[in-house]
């Protein structure tokens, strides 16, 4: 019987979102091909997320050990190294986060084992299996094979996979062994560091006025600010904005920024990676601002306005201005 | 400390009208304009900072056609030492796995204590070849870099998490790490600077020189093999506002009242 397994991700005690993606991903996938779906949780006092774990899957294989109480790539891939290659399981799924993207690619090269990352669609047929990802900033999806035989690897997007509610199955903890000897690492974990607060908190505004690159340059950054105060609204940005340092870290929405769940988003020269909607598409109604019909953003908008922002923006403050005026 | 930085150079797509080829794997690239990668922009000037501040020397990679000249250039204006190009046609249709083994045989012919790659390509978007090559060659490495600290052999990097969180890690050296935008302000090159550049060697290496067989790079060394590409299939797709721009302000100023409680 073919194997699926899942590498539950997790930090600072919890099991992350991903993990219950892939978790729902992999149950689909394991009853299209009449496979056991598996996770492996690695850690240190983890026996409560085995558990939550449980009733997602039919095995839970644990390995606890101190060195592996922090993520570490060395560790990880020690670890997985040795439990892979006993199990040999036909497809192991691992998340395409900042975790995943540091251990997935050279997992797969050491164990010789064909990967392919950020998918957005898997789907097996027959002996192999086929997967969907997307190029060119999301701009062009593109479904693509595996040459080889399986095994498989694959890293899964965030948020591209919704979690449906299904019947538990017998789930079972087995706890295993760890491989890992008390060896020197070329890499070591030391500490996780917190961003430091930001003095407007945009995750408490009703209304965001989100500006991206297509803002061109700092100078027109009050454009948009003027904007924003005319509705009440707070500015937000994506996260080239503050690479370029036009607006502060605390103001942008996305992965590696802030969720944010406004009752209005205002997407302004924004084009929609995943890494920026994963930030914003909980809020309740988004407009976008785009001049390329094309954008990804307006898969995701309700409203969509293909025009110049330089030139709709400015119209559209001077009316708004005018009516709450009389 | 001796850097070496592996670069790509990739079409400008965000702002472009695309359409996809007649092969129907790709997009039409005729009329669009390329680019050094963004993540790639961060990684050289990181490199480039680390030697003004320590000495040594900054290499400068990319596999590609001749055009990679351009981006190769822009990286020895910016003030790298050297730069490799690695071309053949059996190159073509590499995969993130493939492409990391050609980098990797290059990497092998040069003294480096330190790798540095983008966190991903702004093309095919794998977020891979960095970390395959550090595994290829059988070094530490870190992904997704946002600071760097050099401590004499070895370096204080953190590593950027999801929602501003960051993880500081110590790693020994010789390292690879792949490197987030926004770690530095890329600097910015003149044309001047371009041309003060422009009779510089590029070295150009082939699979015959390094050791390389047809069937381990290009779409035979490749695990994985694009089929097609497609628009993504519009969903419940945005309604599109149109009119005049004074109706369009109108609509908006509506949807603010009724839906985010503007008065
Ligand atoms: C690990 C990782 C984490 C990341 N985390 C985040 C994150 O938290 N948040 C985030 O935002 N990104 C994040 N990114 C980056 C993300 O992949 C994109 O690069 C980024 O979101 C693009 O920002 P943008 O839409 O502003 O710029 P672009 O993609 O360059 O888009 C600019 C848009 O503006 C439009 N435009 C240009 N001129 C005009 C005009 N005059 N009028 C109207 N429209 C115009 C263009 O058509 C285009 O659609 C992350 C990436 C990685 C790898
Ligand atoms: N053809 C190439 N030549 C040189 N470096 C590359 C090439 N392709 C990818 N890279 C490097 O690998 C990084 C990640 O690319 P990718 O894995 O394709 O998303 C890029 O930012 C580059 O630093």
């Amino acid at each position: 019987m073919k194997e699926i397994v899942v590498i539950a991700e997790h930090r600072r005690g919890e099991l992350r979102d991903i993990t219950w993606e892939m978790l729902c991903k992999g149950r689909q996938l394991a009853e299209s091909a009449g496979a056991n779906l598996n996770a492996i949780l690695l850690g240190k006092g983890v026996n409560h997320l085995a558990e939550a774990l449980k009733p997602k899957v039919n095995k839970v294989f644990l390995i606890e050990d101190e060195r592996l109480e922090s993520y570490n790539s060395e560790t990880y891939e020690r670890a997985l190294v040795r439990l892979i290659t006993e199990r040999k399981p036909w497809l192991t799924l691992i998340g395409h986060t900042a975790t995943g993207m540091d251990f997935a690619p050279s997992l797969a090269a050491r164990l010789k084992m064909p990967l392919a990352t950020d998918c957005i669609g898997i789907e097996i047929e027959g002996e192999t299996c086929s997967v969907i990802r997307q190029l060119y900033g999301g701009k062009i999806n593109a479904s693509v094979s595996f040459v080889k035989q399986g095994p498989y690897m694959a890293t899964l997007r965030p948020g591209a996979f919704p979690v449906l509610e299904k019947d538990p199955l017998p789930g079972e903890i087995v706890p295993l062994p760890s491989p890992l000897a008390a060896e020197t690492l070329a890499r070591r974990f030391l500490q996780y560091v917190e961003a430091a607060v930001a003095e407007v908190d945009i995750t408490q505004a009703d209304i965001l006025v989100a500006v991206g690159r297509g803002i061109k340059d700092a100078e027109n950054i009050p454009l948009v600010k003027e904007f924003a105060d005319s509705i009440g609204g707070v500015l937000a940005c994506s996260r080239p904005v503050v690479d370029k340092k036009w607006l502060p870290k605390g103001c942008q929405v996305g992965t590696s920024g802030k969720t944010v769940r406004p009752k209005v988003y205002i997407a302004i020269g924004i084009s929609g990676a995943f890494q920026h909607v994963a930030g914003m598409k909980g809020a309740g109604t988004v407009i976008a601002i785009n001049k390329d019909p094309k954008a990804p953003i307006f898969n995701v908008a309700h409203y969509g306005i293909v025009a110049d922002l330089f030139k709709i923006v400015p119209v559209i403050k001077d009316k708004i201005k005018g009516l709450r005026k009389s | 400390m001796n850097i070496i930085v592996c670069i790509k150079r990739v079409p400008e797509t965000t702002d472009a009208d695309i359409s996809i080829d007649k092969s129907g794997k790709d997009i039409d690239k005729s009329s669009l304009v390329f680019d050094l990668n963004e993540w790639d922009s961060y990684a050289i000037e990181e490199a480039i900072l680390l030697k003004e501040k320590l000495g040594g020397t900054v290499t400068v990679i990319s596999m590609g056609g001749e055009e990679s000249n351009e981006s190769l250039r822009k990286c020895l204006a910016m003030g790298a030492d050297d730069a490799i190009r690695l071309t053949d046609p059996a190159f073509n249709g590499s995969d993130g796995f493939a492409t990391a083994r050609v980098l990797a045989e290059a990497v092998r012919k040069i003294p480096y204590d330190l790798i540095l790659t983008g966190t991903q390509a702004e093309d095919d978007g794998y977020g891979q070849v960095g970390v395959v090559l550090a595994e290829l060659l059988g070094i530490p490495h870190a992904a997704v870099v946002n600071r760097i600290e050099v401590q004499d052999k070895r370096l204080k990097v953190h590593r950027e998490l999801e929602g501003g969180l960051e993880e500081v890690v110590e790693i020994d050296l010789p390292a690879l790490l792949t490197i987030q935008t926004g770690i530095n302000e890329p600097r910015y090159v003149s044309i001047m600077g371009i041309r003060k550049v422009a009779k510089k060697e590029i070295k150009s290496f082939g699979a015959p020189e390094l050791n390389l067989k047809a069937d381990e790079v290009g779409l035979s060394g490749s695990d994985i093999r694009l089929e097609k590409v497609f628009l993504p299939p519009v969903g419940e797709a945005a309604e599109i506002l149109e009119g005049k721009p004074e109706e369009i302000a109108l609509k908006v100023s509506e949807i603010l009242r009724d839906k985010g409680g503007l008065s």
